[in-house]
């Protein structure tokens, strides 16, 4: 029987995999073909979306940006042998875009069926979890520290040390908390990952689990992920049945439950602290440091909080061995990074690689450009606190020290690409305006600073007393980044300061300031 | 509080599968429940959750999912973010405008309501909405009206 794969990733639904895989199934039927269909995550190469996939014996078979109307078509020029057709891509494994990334922690998503265990075992899934429960506690953290794995939520804290803090503190109780709050515009990793591959992160999140000694741990998703909650639901709930979850994690004396939270709007909750609150059913106001989470955490109890990037690469670290991991990279960021190619973009996506790969090689080489077909103007990295550069950055390695070096930061990795038709003091604005809709509004910098903010940068661009409001907005960048409790208000100022440094004239700065 | 009792909600409360029945959680299943969170609800959660009002209501008012009035028929969110904005977002906003739906008051008309909201991680195929929990990629205003009437 043939197998026809259609992903069910909300960026596919987005475009009409649904009913593509409607017709699909309709046809099956009516035809009496010879055929059934396998529901699956994304390959990431969303530009292509929906793409199916015909199993056949040369490999996995795609057709590109498929839609219900021309399924039938499809199925009179054989598309189920593989056959020539317009829409035909070829083997989807040796297509270039993917061909030339190194999945690691995407490895299965867009192959698998996503809620099928048998299915993620096949393809390599568990190995690490029964590595690490013939480990003891401390070999477990020493690999992760090995690894040189570092937090993918955007700070990049080494993993194995929050780890081994957790792991040394005494508790009745711990817990391991993921942030799947994924608020950055231009980031989608963490929740194609949940619909693609939503085991992975359990695997992950259960290994922290025994490493540090917690036995209960909260999944945090955003409320626009609806998608990536069902999905990560029901895979808990078979999770539980398979005795992969529960009082004896896989047959050991280990024992660890999961249980999803859902955000409710509110995109301060990603930082970590306001996270907890909100686990706790409070309001979303950030904790001020120390003491640090790890030592009290949610519920006061020492708790391990990593983002769903960080958990879902622990499963292949104690599957392949630390020093696979480590052998990946550039500098001191180890291992693969999911970069996610958005915005203004002729192919975007997923790409995942070592760290180190160029700028330039992600936005020109993978994205293809602009979907616009004009010239790109600025990139926006690391979300709505991120910093805007410049094609004359292209050059720049894509690794958290060499980011921070040229006047940026990783972030999430979410890349948003802008043509030249944007305007750099309305970008500059929006940041400060984000930032007071969404600040917590503990601190003041943050909560009133934003607003002045958005004043002052009008002015600016009104001409009004120019060099006075550019020396007010310079004064307020500086105190938000150095007066902020976290990172809302304290790295607001990095998109704006970028932004004016770079694109003066969209500001309306001409050389002799009025 | 047409479909249910004040009991009922309290028993559908108290049922939450969590120990630890935080606030939010209890507004969330409140939701659910009655598509919004009315003014008689606050004393209820307050009372499960053994908490003050006031608490309940400062949590209330601190997400903004949570709605005091009874919703459209048809709830279409409109993403305002970085990578839509690089797209065009700014005019599907302009346009829906024009149309009579005003995203910042996310008003109601025709049984429509239109309301922003800050990315939907559906950014590769900007612009992004999402009407009635169903994602619309590469969206316009014109699209989207056309996906809301037919999801009434």
């Amino acid at each position: 029987m043939t197998t026809v794969f259609i992903p069910r990733d909300s960026a596919a639904l987005s475009v009409g995999a649904d009913l593509v895989a409607e017709e699909f199934a309709r046809l099956i039927r009516e035809r009496n073909l010879d055929a059934h269909i396998v529901r699956t995550g994304s390959r990431g190469m969303l530009w292509l979306e929906p793409l199916i996939e015909i199993d056949t014996a040369d490999g996995r078979i795609g057709y590109s940006n498929v839609d219900a109307a021309g399924v039938s078509e499809l199925l009179d020029s054989g598309v189920l042998m593989g056959n020539a057709h317009a829409s035909r891509i070829g083997v989807v494994d040796e297509h270039e875009w993917l061909a030339k990334q190194e999945r690691v922690t995407f490895a299965r998503v867009g192959i698998i069926d996503p809620l099928s265990l048998s299915d993620y075992e096949a393809h390599g899934g568990l190995v690490g979890l029964r590595k690490a429960l013939e480990l003891t506690s401390d070999e477990i953290v020493e690999q992760v520290t090995e690894s040189g794995l570092r937090g993918r939520g955007g700070a990049g804290f080494p993993a194995g040390i929050k780890w081994k803090t957790v792991l040394g503190a005494s508790a009745d109780q711990k817990y391991i908390c993921c942030n799947a709050d994924e608020g950055d515009s231009g980031t989608f990793a963490d929740r194609m990952l949940m619909e693609g591959d939503p085991f992975t992160l359990i695997e992950g999140m259960i290994i922290a689990g025994i490493a540090v000694g917690a036995t209960k741990g909260y999944i945090y998703i955003r409320s626009e992920y609806p998608h990536a909650i069902e999905t990560m639901n029901e895979a808990i709930d078979i999770a539980m049945a398979a005795g992969v979850l529960g009082s004896s994690v896989c047959g050991s004396s280990k024992a660890f439950t999961l249980e999803v939270r859902a955000g409710a709007g509110s995109y301060v909750c990603g930082e970590e602290t306001a996270m907890l609150e909100s686990i706790e059913g409070k309001r979303g106001m950030i904790r001020p440091k120390p003491p640090i989470p790890a030592l009290v955490g949610l519920y006061g109890k020492p708790t391990v909080i990593n983002n769903v990037m960080t958990l879902s690469a622990v499963p292949m670290v104690l599957a392949n061995g630390a020093a696979a991991y480590q052998a990946l990279g550039h500098e001191r960021s180890r291992g693969t990074q999911v970069f996610q190619l958005a915005g203004n973009i002729a192919q975007g996506g997923i790409v995942e690689l070592a760290f180190g790969v160029s700028l330039g090689e992600l936005v020109d080489g993978f994205g293809g450009g602009t979907l616009s077909g004009r010239p790109v103007k600025t990139v926006q990295i690391g979300g709505p606190l991120g910093a805007y550069l410049g094609p004359d950055a292209w050059n720049v390695a894509m690794a958290y020290e060499s980011l921070v070096q040229a006047g940026g930061m990783l972030g999430h990795g979410g890349i948003v690409v802008f043509d030249d038709t944007v305007n750099m003091a309305q970008q500059a604005r929006f940041a400060m305006e984000f930032c007071a809709e969404e600040s917590c509004g503990k601190c003041t910098p943050c909560r009133i600073g934003s607003i002045r903010g958005v004043e002052t940068i009008d002015r600016i661009v009104a001409g009004v007393e120019q060099s006075k409001n550019l020396e007010l907005l310079e004064d307020l960048c500086e105190t938000m980044t150095d007066g902020s409790l976290c990172a809302m208000g304290g790295l607001t100022p990095l998109p704006v300061r970028s932004a004016l440094k770079l694109y003066p004239a969209d500001f309306g700065i001409t050389g002799g300031q009025s | 509080m047409t479909k249910y009792s004040h009991d009922m909600l309290i028993g559908e409360l108290t049922r939450l599968s969590d120990s630890k029945p935080g606030i939010m959680q209890a507004l969330q299943r409140t939701q659910e429940l009655l598509g919004f969170v009315p003014d008689t609800a606050i004393d209820q959660v307050a009372d499960v959750c053994n908490v003050s009002r006031a608490e309940v209501y400062g949590v209330l008012t601190f997400y903004s999912d949570f709605r005091r009035e009874a919703p459209a028929d048809v709830v279409v969110k409109v993403c305002v973010a970085e990578s839509c904005q690089s797209v065009g977002s700014r005019q599907v906003v302009k346009e829906l405008h024009d149309h009579g739906y005003d995203v910042h008051s996310g008003n109601q008309k025709d049984g429509i309501a239109c309301e922003q909201t800050f990315c939907l991680g559906n950014c590769a195929l900007a612009p992004a909405a999402m009407i009635n929990g169903k994602p619309l990629g590469r969206a316009s205003a014109t699209s989207i009206l056309a996906a809301a009437k037919a999801a009434k």
